[in-house]
C-alpha cells in the first residue's frame, strides 16, 4: 500500500464515521423534524436531543477531517470536486451552519415559539444537508467531475439520477441510522412508549431504504454504468455484506435486540461505503485521475500520516470518553 | 459585480465573520477556567455560579464558531480552486494539524459542557484544559497558513511553473508565523477578556453591584488587561518584521510612497485622494520606530510596479483604527491597573466602565481592522510575490449568488447569535439577593 492509498484509506474511516455518528445526529433531525406539534413530539425531542448533545459537534469534525485531508493528500480532486460542485456544497455549508446554529440556539431558549422557530431550523436543515452531500457523493461517483476547475456543468452536475439517488439514500439511511440508534437510548430511559415509536420508525425507514438501494440498482446501471461495474465486480462482496447485514438489522430491529441492531445497521452503511471505494478503485475521479495521479507528494503525505498518528493517540481515547460519559448520563423522562 | 470582488467579499463575510467567534472560542474557555479554578480554591459559590452562567454562552458561542468555521474549508475549494489545488500539498499539514486540534477541542466541549453534573469538580475542571490548549493550537495551525501566504517558502517551481519538491514543515515554520500567531492569540484574549468583561461594565452601570457583577467583571478584564500591553509590544514587532520582509505592506499601511531615508511617521489623519490629512507628522519617526534608526532607508510604494501595489487608503486607514484602538486599550488597561494597586478596588468612576463597555465592542474592531491591514495589505498577491488572487479564483459561473445568499445567512446568524446570546438566563448566586 502507497502512502497515497493509505492515507485515502484514512479518509475514508474520516468519511465512514461521518457517515456513522454524524449522519446519524442529521437522521435525530429529520426525527425532529416529524415528531409532531410542540406537545405530541416534546417526549421525542427530548431525547433526541439528549442524545446527540453532548456528541454532535465531535460528529461533526469528521467532515472538517475528511475536506482536509482530500485537499493536502489529493490537491487537484479537492480542487477539481469543491470548483464542479460548487452550489450544492454551498448548500451543504449552510446546512451545517442551520444546523449548528438552530440546534444550539434552541437549547439556550425557553419559550414554546421560540424553541419551535430554531428547532424547526435545525430539523430542516438537517434533512437538507445530507441530501446535498448525497448529490455530491452521486456526482463523483458516476464520474460527473472532470479534473481541472470548474469543468463540469453547474446544475447537471448534481441534478442528475445517480445524484438524486445519492440525496434521497443519504437522507434515509441517515433517518435509519438515528431511529436504530435512538431505539436502544429509548428502551434506556424505560420509556416503553418511546421505545415502540423509534422501533416503528426504525421498521419504516429500514423498508424504505431498503427500497430505495432496489430501485436505486436499476438508477446505476443505466446511469453510472463504470460504477456498476465496480460494485458488480471489485465492489461484490461487500456490496452483498451490506445487503445482509441491512437485513440482519431490521431482523434485530423487529425482535427487539436494539444494541445489536446498532452494529448491524453501523455495517451496513460501512460496507456499502468501502464497496463504493473498491469499486472507484484506482480511480478518485472515474476516467479522469487516479489516485497516484492525484496524490501529493510523498514528502507531504508521510507528514500528514504522522501528524495523524499522533493525532489519533490524542482523539481516539478522548472520543470514547465522550461517549461513555454522554451514555452514562441517565436519560430524561 | 465582477466575480472576483464576489468570491473576495464572501471569503471576507465568511472569515470576518468566524475571526470574531473564534476569538471567544480560544479566550473565553480561558476566563471560564480561571473563575471554576477560583471556585475549586476559594469554595466561593459565586465564582462557580459565574463559570456555570459562562459555560451556556460557550456552549452557544462554541456551536455558532465551530460552524462558520466550517463553511471556511468549503470556501478555500469553491471560490479559490486553483491556489488549493496548486499549493494544497504545501500549506495542507497545518490544516490536518488543526482539524486535529478542533476534535480535541470538540470532543472536550462535549464533556465540559455536559459533564457540570456528571463529573466531580476536580475532573471536570480538568476537562477544561485541553479546551483551552487545544484552541491556543488551532489559532496557532491556521495562523501558520496565512503566515505562509505572507511568506511563503517550502516548495520550487519545476520549468513549467508545476509546484515541485513541496516541505510543509518549512512552509509551516516561515519567517511570518511567529510574530502572525502570537499576534493573533492575543489578540483573542483582548477580544474574549474585554467582552465579557463589557457585559459586567454594563450591569455596573445599571446598578447591579453585587459580588456577582463585580467578580463577572473583573476575572475577563484582569487577562484582557494583562494582556494588552504586551500586544502593543507585539503589534511592534509585527510592523519591524513588515519592514524587514514585506516593505510593501509596511509602506501601504503608513500611506509611504517614496522610498526614502529618515522617513516621517504620520499619526492619525485620514488617508484621502493619496494623501493623509490631518495627521500629526514625527520626523524621522517611521525610520525610527521600523529599524530603531532615524536616517535608515524605509521602502516605499515606489519600490514595487503599480499593479503589484495594495489599496492604500482601505489599509492605511484600517491601521490607524488598530492602534488608535490598542492605544485606548491599553490606557483603560492602565487606569484598572493603578486603581487597583492603590485601593485593591474597582473604580467607581462611570467613565471607566463606559469605556468598559466600549472596550467590549473596541476590541473586535481592532481585531477586524488589522485583519483588514494583512490581507488588504497582501493584495494583489494570494500568495505574496507568487500567485495573484486573480489566477486563485474560481472560473464557475455565477459567483456572486452564492455571495447574496450568503449575506442573508449571515445577517440571519448574527440576529440570531445576539439574540440567543441576550436571552441567556442570567444566573445569580444563591445567598446573595439580586440587586436590581
Amino acid at each position: 500500500m502507497t502512502a497515497a492509498e493509505a492515507l485515502l484509506a484514512l479518509m475514508w474511516v474520516g468519511v465512514t464515521a461521518y457517515a456513522l455518528f454524524g449522519g446519524a445526529d442529521f437522521g435525530a433531525g429529520f426525527w425532529d423534524l416529524v415528531a409532531g406539534g410542540p406537545q405530541r413530539g416534546a417526549a421525542q425531542r427530548r431525547l433526541i436531543e439528549h442524545a446527540i448533545g453532548p456528541v454532535w459537534e465531535a460528529n461533526h469534525v469528521w467532515l472538517i477531517f475528511v475536506l482536509v485531508m482530500l485537499w493536502t493528500g489529493f490537491p487537484e480532486a479537492f480542487a477539481a470536486i469543491a470548483s464542479s460542485l460548487y452550489v450544492p456544497l454551498t448548500l451543504v455549508a449552510v446546512g451545517v451552519i442551520l444546523r449548528g446554529a438552530g440546534f444550539a440556539f434552541r437549547k439556550a431558549v425557553t419559550g414554546v415559539s421560540l424553541e419551535r422557530l430554531f428547532g424547526a431550523t435545525f430539523a430542516a436543515s438537517s434533512v437538507i444537508t445530507p441530501f446535498f452531500l448525497g448529490t455530491v457523493a452521486g456526482a463523483v461517483a458516476s464520474g460527473r467531475v472532470p479534473a481541472g476547475i470548474a469543468e463540469a456543468h453547474p446544475v447537471r452536475s448534481f441534478v442528475n439520477p445517480t445524484s438524486v439517488l445519492g440525496g434521497v439514500l443519504a437522507v434515509v439511511v441517515c433517518a435509519y441510522l438515528a431511529a436504530v440508534y435512538l431505539t436502544a437510548d429509548a428502551r434506556r430511559s424505560d420509556d416503553a412508549a418511546l421505545v415502540d415509536a423509534f422501533r416503528r420508525r426504525a421498521l419504516v425507514s429500514g423498508a424504505v431504504a431498503g427500497v430505495v438501494v432496489l430501485g436505486g440498482i436499476a438508477v446505476l446501471h443505466a446511469d453510472a454504468p463504470e460504477l456498476f461495474d465496480g460494485l458488480t465486480e471489485r465492489g461484490l462482496a461487500l456490496v452483498v455484506l451490506s445487503a445482509a447485514a441491512g437485513l440482519v438489522s431490521l431482523g434485530c430491529v423487529w425482535q427487539r435486540r436494539f444494541v445489536a441492531a446498532r452494529i448491524a445497521s453501523a455495517g451496513a452503511v460501512t460496507a456499502v461505503l468501502w464497496g463504493w471505494a473498491a469499486g472507484q478503485y484506482p480511480d478518485l475521479l472515474t476516467g479522469e485521475l487516479t489516485i497516484r495521479q492525484a496524490a501529493a507528494s510523498p514528502v507531504t503525505l508521510r507528514a500528514v500520516l504522522g501528524s495523524l498518528g499522533v493525532g489519533a493517540v490524542l482523539v481516539v481515547p478522548a472520543l470514547v470518553g465522550l461517549y461513555v460519559v454522554a451514555q452514562r448520563g441517565s436519560p430524561p423522562h | 459585480m465582477p466575480d472576483l470582488v464576489a468570491a473576495r467579499s464572501q471569503m471576507a463575510l465568511s472569515l470576518g465573520w468566524h475571526i470574531v467567534i473564534a476569538c471567544y472560542g480560544v479566550g473565553f474557555p480561558l476566563i471560564v477556567l480561571l473563575a471554576e479554578w477560583r471556585a475549586l480554591r476559594t469554595g466561593d459559590p459565586v465564582y462557580s455560579t459565574l463559570a456555570r452562567a459562562w459555560t451556556k454562552a460557550l456552549g452557544v458561542l462554541f456551536a455558532v464558531g465551530a460552524v462558520s468555521g466550517t463553511i471556511l474549508s468549503f470556501e478555500l475549494g469553491i471560490l479559490w480552486p486553483r491556489f488549493m489545488g496548486r499549493f494544497g500539498e504545501v500549506i495542507g499539514l497545518p490544516f490536518a494539524m488543526e482539524g486535529i486540534a478542533f476534535f480535541v477541542e470538540a470532543i472536550f466541549v462535549g464533556l465540559y459542557l455536559y459533564g457540570w453534573d456528571r463529573l466531580s469538580p476536580r475532573v471536570h475542571l480538568l476537562t477544561g484544559i485541553p479546551i483551552v490548549v487545544a484552541g491556543v493550537a488551532s489559532a496557532w495551525f491556521v495562523v501558520t497558513a496565512n503566515a505562509w501566504m505572507n511568506q511563503p517558502t517550502g516548495f520550487r517551481f519545476d520549468p513549467s511553473g508545476k509546484v515541485v519538491d513541496p516541505e510543509p514543515w518549512k512552509a509551516m515554520f516561515n519567517a511570518a508565523t511567529p510574530v502572525q500567531t502570537t499576534h493573533m492569540i492575543l489578540a483573542a484574549l483582548m477580544v474574549a477578556g474585554f467582552g465579557v468583561a463589557a457585559v459586567y461594565a454594563a450591569g455596573w452601570l445599571r446598578g447591579r453591584r453585587d459580588r456577582y457583577h463585580r467578580l463577572g467583571f473583573i476575572v475577563p478584564f484582569t487577562l484582557a488587561a494583562i494582556v494588552t500591553p504586551v500586544q502593543i509590544g507585539v503589534g511592534d514587532w509585527a510592523a519591524r518584521f513588515l519592514a524587514q520582509r514585506q516593505p510593501v505592506k509596511l509602506a501601504a499601511l503608513e500611506g509611504l510612497h517614496e522610498t526614502q531615508r529618515g522617513a516621517p511617521l504620520t499619526v492619525g489623519g485620514l488617508y484621502i485622494d493619496g494623501r493623509v490629512v490631518g495627521g500629526l507628522e514625527v520626523p524621522k519617526g517611521l525610520s525610527l520606530l521600523a529599524h530603531h534608526d532615524p536616517d535608515a532607508l524605509i521602502q516605499g510604494l515606489d519600490d514595487v510596479p503599480p499593479d503589484e501595489r495594495p489599496p492604500v487608503g482601505v489599509v492605511r486607514n484600517a491601521f490607524q483604527v488598530m492602534v488608535a484602538l490598542g492605544f485606548g486599550l491599553l490606557g483603560l488597561s492602565l487606569w484598572f491597573a493603578v486603581v487597583w494597586w492603590r485601593r485593591r478596588e474597582l473604580s467607581a468612576s462611570r467613565w471607566f466602565h463606559r469605556a468598559a463597555v466600549v472596550a467590549g465592542f473596541a476590541a473586535p474592531v481592532a481585531l477586524e481592522a488589522g485583519w483588514i491591514v494583512t490581507e488588504v495589505g497582501r493584495q494583489p498577491w494570494i500568495v505574496w510575490r507568487v500567485m495573484r488572487v486573480s489566477e486563485a479564483v474560481t472560473t464557475a459561473p455565477h459567483i456572486r449568488l452564492g455571495l447574496y445568499f450568503l449575506l442573508v445567512v449571515y445577517a440571519l446568524l448574527t440576529w440570531g447569535t445576539i439574540f440567543v446570546l441576550r436571552k441567556l438566563p442570567s444566573a445569580r448566586p444563591p445567598q446573595e439577593p439580586a440587586a436590581t
